[in-house]
C-alpha cells in the first residue's frame, strides 16, 4: 500500500504530474522574466559589448594586404592572392625569385582593378615607412611593365628588393598579428624572428603608459585629500547648510566640461588671471612669469577640479550615516581627537575611500578632452594617442591595441584592489 | 500589378529628386575661411540653383570623411582637403573621381584643365584655392622685426613663447628651412634620417617654449591675446584678424610653404549630383576671384588673378596680401605631396615621440 502511493506520482486536478506542471509553471516564470530583461541584455550587447568584442579583435586582426572591401557595393575581393601562394611554397627566408616578383605583379593589375594599391601599401607602410608610394607608384605603371619583373619592380624602386620588405609583406598576408601589440609597447620583430625595441627616438607608448598611470594615481590622491574635508564638513553640517553647500560641489559638476576647462584656460595661461594678479601684485616679475598652462601642472590642476565630485559624493554617502556618539564614546573613553578619528572614525569611511578612488582612478586613466586641451606636450596622457590613431593616422589596430593594453591594466587594477579590500566594501552611494 | 510598379517609380523618383532638389552638405576647416566660402560660393550658388547648401566644419576634414566612408555612412557631399590628402584618400579608393571637362572654361574660352595652376586638378579633386603656412608675429609683443625664418627659432634674440601647429607637416620643413637648407633642397634633405634629426635639433631649441595648436582658429587668438609672440599660421587668417579686427599682427613671408585646398566628394555621398554641380560652379573663374575678397588665399585659376580687387572693405589691395604675389615667393617652398603621402606616418610618429619625452 505504501510503496504504491510512493511510486504514484502526486497529479494536479487535470492529471498532470505535479512535478511537470511544477516545472512547466517554473519554466513560463523564467521566461516571462527573461524576456523582461531582454531589452536591457539586447541594449548592453549591441552598445557595449560588441564593439568592445570588435575593438579587441581589430588589435589583432587587420586586412589591409589581404581582403578589398568596396565601400559602397560592400563586395569582397581577396587581394595579393599570388604572393600568399608564394610564401606559402617557400620557407622563411628565402630570397624572392622571379617567380615572386611575377606573382607581385599579377596582384598589382589587381590592386589597380579594384583600386585597393592604397589600402594595401598602408598596411604595409604601417610596419615599414615610406613603402606606400611604393605601392601606388607600381599600381600608377603596372600597365607598361614588363618581365622580367625582378629588374623592372628593382628598378621602379629598389627598395623592392629589400629582404625586410619581403619579410614584412609575408607577416602582412595573414590577417591575424601580433605586430600591432608589440607596436603598442615600443617593440618590434627582428629579423631572426624575436622581439628587439624600436630605436629610442621612437620610443613613445610606454613611457606614456608610465605617465598616464602615476598622473592618475597622483590625481586620486589630490582628490582624496581635497575632497575628503569637505565631505566630512557636509556630512556633519546640519541638514540646511549642508545641502546649500552641497549645491556648491555640484554647481560644476552640472557645468559643461569644455566650460570649465577652458576657464582653467583663462585662469592659468601665462597672460591669464593668475598670472596677472601675481604680476600686479609684485610678486612676480614681468617675464617670471609661471607656467601653469600647457603643461603637466595644467592637466594635473584642471583634472582633479573637474573629477572632485566623483571623489565627495561617495565619501559623503557613506559619511552621513555614521553614527556620531562612536566619536564621542571614543572621547569619553580617554582618546585623544586624532585617535578617535583615526582608529573610530576613518575606518568606517574606506568603503567610501574605496569607491571614490576606484571611479576617479578608472575614470582619469581614460581621460581624453581635458589633457588635449591644457596639457601642451607634457600633459598629454595615452588617450590623447588613441585619440590620434583614431583620428589622424587611421591605424585604427594600433589604437585598439593600445586601448586593450589599457583597458587590461585597469582590470588588473581592479582585480588587486578586489584582493586588496575586497569590492563587497565598495559603496558607490 | 503594372499601378503598383509605376507608383514605384513615380515614389522613388520624388525620393530622388527631392533628396538631390534640396540640399548639398560642404565641410571645410572653420573660421574665416569657411565664412569666405559661405558668402564666394554657397550662397550664390543657393541664389542661382536653389540648392540649399549646409555648411559643417572640421579641424582637417580629410580624416571625418575617411572614417565616414570607411564606415559606409556618409552625410558629407563635399568636403575640403589639403593636396596630400587628396591624393592619399583618391588612391585608397574613397572618393569620388571627377570628371575635368565638367569644369566650366576661363572667359577667354581656354579650357579648364590649362586654365588651372598646374597641379591644381587631380583625378579625384579639384583645387580652389593656394594657401600657405607662415611666420606671424604680434608686432606689439616683438622687439625689433624679425626678418627671416630662422628668427622664429631664434628664442634668444626674439624671446618668448612660440605657435606652433601639432604636426610634423610643415614644421619639420620650417626648422630645416631656419638651419639654412635653401628651400628647393628642404625634402631631399628631410628624405634622409640625418635630415630629420637635423630638423629635430632645430626643434629641440626651442621645446619649451612652444604652444601647440591644432585648429586654424587658434593663432591668431593666442598671438592677439599675447600667450604667443610669434606663430606659424594660416596666411588668411592672420590676414582678417589684421584688417578686419584690426589686431597688430603681421606676416613674416620669408620661408612660407605654398599648398592647395581641393574640393572632393568622398564615395557614396548622398547627393552626389548636387555634390559635382557645386564643385563646378565654385571654381569657375568668377567665384574664385570672388573668394579673395573674403580672404587672401590665392585663386587656383589663372584666368581669376586678374579679377581679383579689393577686400570687402572697399579699400585694402588684395594682390600684395596673396601668398602667390612676386615679392612673398623669395624664399617659398612649395609643399610636397608625394613625400607627406609617403611619410606622414613615420615622421609623425617621430614627432609624437620627441613631443612625449
Amino acid at each position: 500500500m505504501s510503496d504504491a502511493t510512493a511510486n504514484q506520482s502526486l497529479t494536479t486536478a487535470d492529471g498532470i504530474p505535479l512535478k511537470a506542471a511544477l516545472a512547466r509553471a517554473e519554466a513560463r516564470a523564467r521566461r516571462r522574466a527573461f524576456l523582461l530583461v531582454l531589452p536591457l541584455l539586447a541594449f548592453i550587447l549591441i552598445t557595449f559589448v560588441t564593439p568592445i568584442a570588435q575593438m579587441l579583435h581589430q588589435s589583432v586582426y587587420n586586412e589591409g594586404f589581404t581582403m578589398h572591401t568596396d565601400v559602397i557595393t560592400g563586395e569582397r575581393t581577396p587581394i595579393m592572392t599570388n604572393v600568399k601562394e608564394w610564401f606559402d611554397e617557400n620557407p622563411v627566408g628565402t630570397e624572392p625569385d622571379e617567380e615572386a616578383y611575377a606573382a607581385l605583379a599579377e596582384d598589382i593589375r589587381k590592386l589597380r582593378e579594384v583600386r585597393a594599391a592604397g589600402s594595401a601599401g598602408t598596411r604595409i607602410n604601417y610596419e615599414r615607412s615610406g613603402t606606400r608610394s611604393m605601392f601606388t607608384k607600381a599600381n600608377r605603371s603596372i600597365t607598361g611593365l614588363e618581365p622580367p619583373y625582378k629588374e623592372a619592380f628593382i628598378e621602379l624602386d629598389e627598395e623592392w628588393g629589400a629582404p625586410d620588405l619581403w619579410q614584412v609583406m609575408r607577416d602582412a598576408s595573414t590577417p591575424y598579428t601580433v605586430n600591432f601589440y608589440l607596436a603598442a609597447i615600443d617593440l618590434k620583430k627582428s629579423p631572426d624572428g624575436g622581439f628587439e625595441g624600436v630605436p629610442d627616438n621612437r620610443k613613445v607608448y610606454v613611457n606614456l603608459f608610465q605617465r598616464t598611470l602615476f598622473l592618475s594615481v597622483l590625481i586620486t590622491f589630490l582628490t582624496f585629500v581635497l575632497g575628503y574635508p569637505i565631505a566630512h564638513l557636509l556630512a556633519t553640517l546640519p541638514l540646511r547648510q549642508s545641502n546649500l553647500l552641497m549645491i556648491l560641489v555640484l554647481l560644476p559638476f552640472w557645468t559643461s566640461l569644455l566650460v570649465r576647462t577652458t576657464s582653467w584656460i583663462v585662469l592659468l595661461q601665462s597672460e591669464g588671471v593668475l598670472n596677472d594678479a601675481l604680476v600686479g601684485a609684485g610678486l612676480l616679475g614681468d617675464e617670471n612669469r609661471l607656467p601653469m598652462m600647457y603643461n603637466q601642472i595644467g592637466t594635473v590642476v584642471a583634472m582633479t577640479h573637474i573629477l572632485l565630485p566623483f571623489m565627495v559624493l561617495p565619501l559623503y554617502s557613506v559619511m552621513r550615516p555614521i553614527n556620531p556618539s562612536y566619536v564621542r564614546a571614543a572621547r569619553s573613553l580617554g582618546a585623544t581627537s586624532w585617535t578617535a578619528f583615526w582608529r573610530i572614525y576613518f575606518p568606517q569611511t574606506i568603503p567610501g575611500i574605496g569607491a571614490g578612488a576606484l571611479l576617479v582612478f578608472i575614470l582619469s586613466v581614460g581621460y581624453y578632452i581635458t589633457p588635449a586641451l591644457v596639457g601642451g606636450s607634457s600633459g598629454q596622457l595615452i588617450s590623447n594617442l588613441i585619440a590620434f590613431h583614431m583620428q589622424n593616422s587611421l591605424n585604427w589596430s594600433l589604437a585598439a591595441a593600445l586601448a586593450a593594453l589599457l583597458l587590461g591594466g585597469v582590470l588588473i587594477l581592479y582585480w588587486l584592489y578586489d584582493r586588496l579590500v575586497g569590492i563587497d566594501n565598495l559603496k558607490l552611494g | 500589378m503594372k499601378l503598383k510598379s509605376v507608383l514605384m517609380a513615380t515614389a522613388l523618383a520624388g525620393v530622388a529628386f527631392g533628396a538631390q532638389a534640396q540640399e548639398v552638405t560642404v565641410m571645410s576647416w572653420g573660421g574665416a575661411y569657411t565664412k569666405s566660402q559661405v558668402e564666394a560660393y554657397h550662397k550664390p550658388f543657393t541664389a542661382e540653383t536653389g540648392i540649399k547648401v549646409n555648411s559643417v566644419d572640421a579641424d582637417n576634414p580629410a580624416t571625418p570623411i575617411k572614417a565616414q566612408v570607411e564606415a559606409g555612412n556618409v552625410s558629407v557631399d563635399v568636403a575640403d582637403v589639403e593636396l596630400s590628402d587628396a591624393v592619399r584618400l583618391c588612391d585608397e579608393g574613397l572618393l569620388e573621381l571627377i570628371d575635368h571637362s565638367m569644369l566650366p572654361p576661363a572667359p577667354d574660352g581656354t579650357p579648364a584643365t590649362e586654365d588651372f595652376i598646374e597641379g591644381a586638378l587631380q583625378d579625384c579633386a579639384v583645387a580652389s584655392i593656394v594657401w600657405s603656412t607662415v611666420v606671424s608675429y604680434n608686432s606689439d609683443n616683438v622687439d625689433g622685426t624679425p626678418t627671416s625664418i630662422a628668427d622664429f627659432f631664434d628664442t634668444e634674440k626674439f624671446p618668448g613663447k612660440r605657435g606652433l601647429r601639432k604636426s610634423a607637416k610643415a614644421t619639420l620643413e620650417m626648422a630645416l628651412m631656419a638651419d639654412g637648407v635653401p628651400a628647393e633642397e628642404v625634402y631631399d634633405v628631410l628624405d634622409t634620417s640625418e635630415g630629420v634629426d637635423r630638423a629635430f635639433a632645430v626643434l629641440d631649441g626651442i621645446k619649451d617654449d612652444i604652444v601647440w595648436w591644432e585648429a586654424g582658429a587658434q593663432p591668431p587668438q593666442l598671438l592677439a591675446d599675447g600667450e604667443v609672440v610669434m606663430s606659424t599660421a594660416y596666411n588668411g587668417r592672420i590676414f582678417n584678424a589684421a584688417v578686419m579686427e584690426e589686431q597688430p599682427l603681421e606676416i613674416l613671408w620669408d620661408g612660407q610653404i605654398l599648398d592647395f585646398d581641393l574640393f572632393v566628394v568622398p564615395r557614396g555621398a548622398a547627393n552626389m549630383e548636387s555634390a559635382m554641380e557645386f564643385i563646378s560652379f565654385a571654381t569657375d573663374t568668377q567665384r574664385l576671384a570672388d573668394q579673395a575678397k573674403w580672404i587672401s588665399y590665392g585663386p587656383a585659376r589663372k584666368s581669376s588673378g586678374e579679377l581679383v580687387g579689393l577686400y570687402q572693405d572697399g579699400e585694402t589691395e588684395m594682390g600684395p596680401h596673396m601668398p602667390t604675389a612676386e615679392a612673398n615667393l623669395e624664399n617659398a617652398l612649395v609643399n610636397n605631396f608625394e613625400f607627406w603621402v609617403d611619410m606622414d606616418a613615420e615622421l609623425n610618429e617621430r614627432f609624437n615621440s620627441w613631443l612625449a619625452n
